[in-house]
């Protein structure tokens, strides 16, 4: 292999520089404790899944991660920005934590290209034809290109996700958020979705996924983190979490999901 | 002379129809604008209004809802009246158009706000967070994501509850404007003839007919591809 290839090639697995760092975070819901002090750090270029059975918190942790959700009390810093502090700008700092959704979410009054150039003309102030180009360079990456000037109603469940993962990679973000981001498909639109999301990984950008798509996990996480009532239970590699699961939680969530 | 004589005499006399058709048609555009500033006044009102209640501050929303439901109550006619006859006592006099221009734009308005805002509730809250979450302020949010997706969803009320206001223009016929009712009515009593009022209704037909008709070819163009 020559050199230049090897440069290609961008480096794949975790460095050592934190991205997002997530400490003591609690969130109450009136009477509810959602989340009971969880610490979640995600290294650059990782790919953290986080596991868990409904009502454990991990959509919660997810959305306090661009501040979607106010946490009750912690600390969020992202790539080096204070995301809990008044004084931040929490604008600015959404374009650099990128979120997909179970229900896709894109605007149905615009086209694909008009969906990923929205925020790249509004919030990024970029005119209307660099913001179409990068809006299309984005479609590219999910391979949607040719259905730029599609609605969303005229597409299919998991081209809409694809759409959904453009419109949020091109604003070119440190981190990508992905709650659930194939539950709302029907089984045979899935690979596509997760084909992207892979590529998105060997491309070298750093990820939380909060899914069931325990295959993919197994294949592409480096870390898998299992979330019960609202405290991080156990975590580490696919292979201790899947193989050798230390906690008795763990272990009966693992069987019962393995079982299907 | 027979009663259907009589009936066709009354009703569709050429000679009295001929003598005041000019007064109608003057009437007629009074009355295309006078509905025109009661549309644009009104429509506008009640969007700012929906955008303020937007705003979740409870002090302002409280005042918006009360003023509201306030000119939901209240018959448009009562409105004109104490406009029109109520405030000169307080050194205002407001012309008969103006009274009736003010009154049936704050009705349109209340009904036109809660019309804005049920669209604006009945918009899925996904929208909100994914627009949220590639950094689009709340303003910027409810402009380019909220507002045009409310906007559709409401058309087909917000075109009923528009022509049944501007219909209300016939009200000013109280407080001597003279757009279509009163320039019949007045008609009717220079002639003592009814026909004047036939003509008034024919005009409303021209009028709100291709009204009706728009309404229709707005929702149409407004709906989703798909």
């Amino acid at each position: 292999m020559s050199l230049a290839q090897a440069d290609a090639r961008p480096v794949t697995g975790p460095t050592a520089r934190p991205i997002v760092e997530a400490r003591g975070i609690h969130k109450h819901f009136g009477q509810l404790h959602v989340l009971k002090g969880v610490d979640l750090v995600v290294a650059e270029r990782e790919l953290v899944f986080v596991i868990g059975p409904s009502g454990s918190g991990k959509s919660t942790l997810l959305r306090c991660l661009n501040r979607l959700e106010e946490p009750s009390s912690g600390s969020i810093m992202v790539d080096g920005i204070d995301l809990l502090d008044r004084k931040t700008d929490i604008n600015k700092a959404r374009q650099r934590i990128g979120m997909v959704f179970q229900s896709f979410n894109l605007y149905p009054h615009m086209t694909a290209l008009g969906n990923v150039a929205l925020a790249l003309r509004k919030v990024q102030g970029k005119g209307k034809a660099e913001a179409e180009a990068r809006a299309l360079a984005a479609l590219e990456r999910v391979h949607l290109a040719d259905r730029a000037d599609h609605y969303p109603g005229q597409l299919s469940g998991g081209q809409q996700q694809r759409v959904a993962i453009a419109r949020a990679i091109a604003l070119e973000p440190r981190v990508m958020l992905f709650d659930e981001p194939t539950s709302a498909l029907d089984p045979e639109l899935v690979g596509g979705v997760l084909a992207v999301m892979r590529e998105l990984r060997e491309d070298g950008m750093t990820m939380v996924v909060v899914s069931h798509e325990m295959a993919f996990a197994k294949a592409a996480a480096d870390r898998v983190v299992f979330m019960a009532d609202g405290r991080i239970v156990e975590e580490g590699p696919p292979a201790q979490i899947f193989g050798a699961p230390r906690h008795e939680r763990t272990r009966a969530f693992i069987g019962q999901i393995e079982r299907h | 002379m027979s009663g259907w004589d009589r009936f066709l005499d009354s009703f569709f006399n050429a000679k009295v129809a001929w003598e005041y058709l000019p007064r109608i048609i003057d009437g007629f555009w009074l009355t295309i604008l006078l509905a025109l500033c009661i549309i644009a006044t009104g429509l506008a009102a009640g969007l700012a209004l929906a955008v303020l209640r937007s705003l979740g501050i409870r002090p302002l929303t409280w005042l918006i809802v009360f003023t509201v439901d306030l000119f939901r109550a209240l018959p448009p006619l009562v409105i004109i009246a104490l406009l029109y006859f109520g405030l000169p006592a307080a050194g205002l006099q407001l012309s008969g158009f103006a009274a009736t221009w003010l009154s049936l734009s704050l009705v349109l308005m209340a009904f036109a706000e809660e019309i804005f805002w049920a669209g604006i509730t009945a918009t899925p809250r996904g929208q909100w967070e994914a627009a949220r979450s590639t950094g689009l302020s709340f303003l910027q949010t409810l402009g380019h994501v909220i507002l045009p997706q409310a906007v559709r969803m409401v058309i087909p009320p917000l075109t009923n509850r528009t022509i049944a206001i501007t219909k209300g223009t016939a009200l000013g016929s109280v407080v001597a404007v003279s757009e279509i009712l009163g320039a019949a009515q007045a008609g009717v009593s220079f002639s003592f003839n009814p026909t004047p009022l036939t003509l008034g209704a024919v005009a409303y037909i021209v009028l709100f007919f291709p009204v009706v008709i728009a309404g229709r070819w707005i929702e149409t163009r407004f709906a989703w591809k798909r």
